[in-house]
């Protein structure tokens, strides 16, 4: 193998952040403009193939702060839209920081083959004004 | 099955081919510039095959994969070599089975009657052990070979879960293109796109973009691949994607529906959208005309 696993563990690690990190900043900026709108928290389960919930509602132009626990294996989250990814590692909680501007739907997926029902592995968030 | 007269004829009268390029059989053609003389050729892909896979989208499950070998096998002429584009088995969760159903398959494909036989990983293989399964079997993921003046390059973009083909598989890409000639005819073997076909159904990689720049500045790659259990006929530049039908059940095409099922069994058209393709090369122009066949002979 051309990669060892720790190499991949890193980045994955490295997936989680940098996403996480340009969102924070985003947030920010959001409420400096916006007069500190509070961040709605989604909590969320990601455990072969499904997330739970697989679908929820978000308001245009509030923060929204998703906090996953993976259940059994380094799953992905995905949003192709926001172009925005990140590794869901067990045993901790990963957040992930938006902030929709536009009112739509924008669909998620696994993107770590996690196995037979990974195709099925996929949701999305309904943002309205 | 068509022969390989009634191949050429079929592509005389608009068959499905992609590309023509008024090849004659064993024709022996000269490289202007370097006067290298290369001989046509053609190959056969055949890709995901999905053994051990068990569902409605096929009942004929542990019968598909034999049939297309057989018909392969009664093709007239035979193919110089032919290649499997991934996901040979069906994924497992179980390590024993993974390897059972790898070892079943190379059985089925050991019944070719060609011997020059090129295999690759999809996801289905390689994607829960990174590899290993499969190694034990068939050897590296990642390879390169020379046919006929042709260079073939199998890329993995499979066997990190992650669909990464990884920093360290792309400067080794980059230092095998290095020794070639700027014009030298390339095929690029993939299982997933390189490019973003259906993000939301994860039919990309996820470096993908990487690897079609270090192959940019080639002005005669063409990249077939599998994955998406369809045609498709995709170019990045001036680099042509394929991909092929699969040999378990068709996919519906890229993003037109929610989810990425398995389009249903049909017992009035059995093995619907299933099949595999010759693909002809004519080495001294980089083209290659492709045509597609069914599971069985008609």
């Amino acid at each position: 193998m051309w990669i060892s696993r720790r190499t991949w563990m890193v980045n994955a690690f490295a997936c989680i952040a940098l996403p996480a990190l340009g969102a924070i900043g985003e947030s920010v900026s959001a409420k400096m403009a916006k007069a500190a709108k509070p961040a709605k928290v989604v909590k969320l389960v990601a455990q072969k193939f499904k997330y739970t919930p697989n679908e929820f509602e978000v308001k245009v132009g509030q923060p929204v702060v998703l906090e996953f626990t993976s259940v059994d294996f380094i799953h992905g989250f995905n949003i192709p839209d926001l172009k925005m990814r990140a590794d869901l590692l067990p045993g901790t909680i990963t957040k992930v920081h938006l902030t929709i501007e536009k009112p739509g739907v924008y669909d998620f997926l696994c993107d770590n083959f996690c196995g037979s029902g990974h195709e099925e592995m996929s949701g999305r968030i309904v943002a309205r004004r | 099955m068509a022969d390989r007269r009634n191949f050429l004829k079929l592509v005389a009268v608009g068959g499905s081919a992609v590309f023509a390029s008024g090849l004659k059989i064993n024709a022996i053609a000269a490289d202007a510039k370097s006067g290298a003389a290369y001989e046509d050729f053609y190959f056969v892909q055949l890709s995901d095959t999905h053994w051990g896979y068990s569902g409605p989208a096929n009942p004929d499950a542990s019968n598909t994969l034999k049939k297309a070998v057989a018909t392969v096998n009664a093709l007239e002429n035979p193919p110089d070599f032919i290649v499997f584009t991934g996901d040979l088995t069906h994924t497992t969760d179980d390590p024993k089975e993974r390897r059972r159903r790898l070892s079943e398959f190379r059985e089925i494909a050991a019944g070719l009657k060609v011997k020059n036989v090129r295999f690759m990983p999809g996801e289905h293989d390689a994607s829960l052990d990174w590899g290993a399964a499969y190694k034990e079997q068939f050897g590296e993921t990642f390879y390169t070979f020379d046919h006929k003046g042709v260079h073939f390059i199998a890329l993995d973009n499979v066997s990190d879960p992650g669909a990464s083909i990884g920093e360290a598989q792309l400067a080794w890409l980059k230092g095998n293109l290095a020794k070639l000639p700027k014009n030298a005819p390339i095929v690029v073997l993939t299982h997933r796109p390189l490019f973003d076909l259906a993000a939301k159904w994860d039919w990309a990689t996820r470096d993908g973009d990487k690897a079609i720049e270090i192959l940019m500045p080639y002005p005669n790659v063409t990249v077939f691949y599998g994955h998406i259990h369809q045609e498709n006929h995709h170019m990045t530049g001036h680099i042509a994607h394929h991909s092929a039908k699969s040999l378990i059940f068709p996919l519906p095409a890229p993003g037109s529906q929610e989810k990425r099922t398995p389009l249903p069994w049909d017992p009035a058209t059995p093995n619907r959208g299933l099949g595999f393709r010759e693909v002809e090369a004519e080495p001294v122009k980089a083209e290659y005309q492709i045509q597609e066949f069914p599971v069985t002979k008609a």
